[in-house]
């Protein structure tokens, strides 16, 4: 608990205040509201995994972290700077320090381009030191990734999945980032490769100070890599809170309905033997529920749900749920 | 032959035992690459009884689709050549006639694929398409047939099935599509559903959804279910027997739980070591060195060798897939001396279920 507490006075390495991304469709006639008022920190050396199904808007909020969108409203401060109000200049010095990596290696590196000048390539766009300087440092990144030497004169079809996006992790620890936001990054991998690639994050982590945003549908690996985790559902946070509180103790209805819906390689005498199968889909995030988005689909939807939106409140300490009713005793799984 | 309800099927086939419904004997498939001839799988054995669920497991490119797309006789343009035998309610789907095929293929034997997006023509609505398999296989009636494919759209879960049966793919969701294409492979009493991947493009919640809805029909109208998929943990919620593939072999065959509990062969071992859990666990994830040899050097003797850590002098002999007692077969001749550790029971189980394993 004391690790806990040292935890919360670390300084936020980002911090997102209402967030919103909306996109135009293809007919411009409606909007879709990705991201739909999030609020969170990142705090410096942390993995903060987000957890949401396909629709949920967990990869938006990911490209907006680190700038490849802009928020339509609210805010996004890197360091407490707001890197929109930078120069270009500036800000593409700054962006360096924010990467983002994602979920398919083939197709972050040209087929045509052997490792190392892949490798090279952002050392070269930023102008670090002269061309034997950019050289060697591609190849200690190659090496801490675990790729051998002779790995930089090979392409990338001569690699196996998890050796590409070895590679891709290289490529982006070149810059010495201080975040790196990871989209779905083992979700392309075979089972047995996916602990080896987890471990180098974790390796990389401890050696070089860094700060992940993990975004996955996979709740085991969220829940593996993650010290606190957000839970997304249709453009907003339901949940947020350290994993194992989330995992073990979860407040909102969806996350009980997400972890009961997982399927566990365990033996027929260790499974829960009731779960919650949801109804239903995700709606559609152009004409989202009123209320609490979830309700159409939740088991304990009552009369408020559809009248007030829930209020994003700290539930227990450093635990925070959007729910009317996750206070209430009966409501807990167990 | 085999036009009854399945009921009636299972009361022939209950007269003669435990004759299996399916049975794969030395099945081996070649394909033709630029570089010559290529040996996707080799070897594979293994029996499917009526009604049973059966997974098979196994990382891309170990051969489990290939497996499930030969036995209804699928191959793809480049296909080379087949070994071995199989048995299909004792006729031999490696060499029957492409007509005797044609009467097994989507009646007696059904498939689903991951994406049904794909599998579903967009042109026609989704009650042309799951009537067409009726059509093809029996004489009978547009009425008819209408009335039965709304019945099996209700049997899958498809809310208010008459507005939904004029419905093009294009309008139904993903889980939906789904749904459609299990009312299609199902709609003629298949004895045998093959499901290739059919949660893996789906949401979890959804998933769900769907891995129930396959265990019930299964259940309730005793098609045997072969599961292809990577996913462990959708074996284990949907399946009682567990198939295990590596490099084109089958490389371990036990039920679900004894295969999770007490694994004896050592990839089956390593996999389930490799995975994360939900609870968490922040330590290191065991994992399994080096990487699957290619099909081009394949080596001799165990294919798992180079990546195993038990392994010793034997390994580069040929490995039978041989008995290891109480129905369990495994493809390692060290497995009685090795003592592998399985799942490991994470903290968030519940507490009962913890003693009980203990």
């Amino acid at each position: 608990m004391t690790a806990a507490s040292a935890e919360q006075r670390r300084e936020p390495i980002v911090s997102v205040r209402d967030l919103q991304v909306r996109f135009q469709t293809s007919d411009r006639r409606a909007t879709v509201k990705a991201v739909d008022g999030v609020n969170f920190d990142v705090r410096r050396g942390e993995t903060f995994g987000i957890i949401g199904e396909s629709g949920s808007g967990k990869t938006t909020i990911g490209r907006a972290l680190v700038f490849l969108l802009n928020p339509s409203a609210g805010a996004i401060l890197h360091d407490g700077i707001d890197p929109t109000a930078l120069s270009r200049r500036e800000f593409q010095n700054h962006r360096r320090d924010y990467q983002i990596i994602f979920q398919d290696p083939n197709a972050a590196l040209n087929p045509r381009m052997t490792i190392l000048a892949s490798v090279l390539e952002p050392l070269e766009l930023a102008r670090i030191g002269d061309r034997a300087a950019r050289e060697r440092q591609a190849r200690e990144a190659l090496e801490r990734v675990g790729l051998p030497q002779e790995f930089g004169e090979r392409y990338p079809h001569q690699l196996s999945g998890g050796q590409k996006q070895r590679v891709v992790i290289a490529r982006a620890l070149t810059l010495k980032p201080k975040l790196i936001v990871c989209d779905e990054v083992v979700a392309a991998l075979d089972m047995s490769i996916r602990g080896d690639v987890l471990n180098l994050f974790a390796d990389l982590q401890r050696d070089l100070g860094l700060t992940y945003v993990f975004i996955t549908h996979d709740l085991a690996v969220v829940a593996h890599i993650s010290e606190r985790v957000a839970v997304m559902y249709l453009g907003q946070f339901v949940e947020l809170g350290p994993t194992e509180e989330v995992a073990e103790r979860p407040l909102h209805p969806y996350t009980i309905a997400l972890l009961s819906a997982e399927p566990r390689p365990l033996p027929s005498t260790m499974r829960q033997e009731s779960r919650i199968v949801l109804q239903g889909e995700v709606p559609s995030p152009i004409d989202p529920p009123s209320g609490c988005r979830f309700r159409t689909r939740c088991p304990h939807a009552q009369p408020l749900c559809t009248e007030r939106v829930p209020e994003w409140r700290e539930l227990k300490p450093d635990h925070w749920v959007a729910c009317h009713f996750a206070d209430r005793p009966n409501f807990s799984p167990r | 032959m085999g036009a009854g309800p399945p009921a009636q099927r299972r009361a022939e086939g209950a007269r003669d035992g435990a004759r299996p419904l399916l049975s794969v004997r030395g099945l081996g498939i070649r394909f033709k690459t630029t570089q010559g001839i290529w040996q996707a799988t080799r070897r594979i054995e293994f029996d499917i009884a009526p009604g049973e669920r059966v997974g098979i497991v196994g990382e891309s490119g170990c051969g489990k689709t290939i497996t499930g797309l030969s036995i209804l006789r699928l191959l793809p343009g480049n296909f080379a050549g087949l070994d071995g035998k199989i048995l299909f309610d004792g006729v031999d789907l490696a060499s029957c006639s492409a007509r005797q095929m044609r009467a097994i293929r989507g009646k007696r034997i059904a498939m689903i694929f991951q994406e049904p997006m794909s599998a579903l023509d967009p042109v026609f609505t989704v009650g042309h398409q799951i009537a067409e398999t009726l059509r093809v296989h029996s004489n009978i009636g547009q009425g008819e047939a209408r009335a039965k494919t709304l019945e099996m759209l209700r049997r899958v879960g498809i809310a208010s099935p008459e507005r939904r049966i004029d419905d093009y793919p294009h309008q139904l969701s993903g889980g939906m599509r789904q749904r459609v294409m299990i009312a299609a492979s199902l709609i003629c009493g298949p004895q045998l559903l093959i499901a290739d991947e059919p949660t893996t493009a789906l949401d979890v919640t959804v998933q769900a959804q769907i891995l129930e809805l396959l265990r019930d029909i299964s259940e309730t109208s005793k098609t045997a279910l072969m599961l292809i998929t990577h996913d462990l943990g959708v074996v284990a919620e949907t399946c009682t027997r567990m198939i295990t593939m590596y490099a084109g072999e089958v490389i371990e065959d036990a039920s679900v739980d004894e295969a999770l509990v007490r694994p004896l062969h050592p990839y089956t071992s390593g996999l389930l070591r490799s995975l994360p859990h939900l609870s968490p666990r922040h330590g290191r994830l065991p994992s399994i060195p080096g990487r699957v040899p290619s099909i081009a050097e394949m080596p001799a003797g165990c294919r798992f060798r180079a990546r195993c850590a038990h392994a010793a002098m034997g390994c580069e002999g040929e490995q039978k897939l041989q008995d290891a007692g109480g129905g369990r077969r495994v493809r390692c001749h060290r497995f009685a001396e090795l003592n592998l550790p399985g799942a490991l029971h994470p903290p968030g189980a519940p507490a009962a279920a913890k003693v009980a394993t203990q």
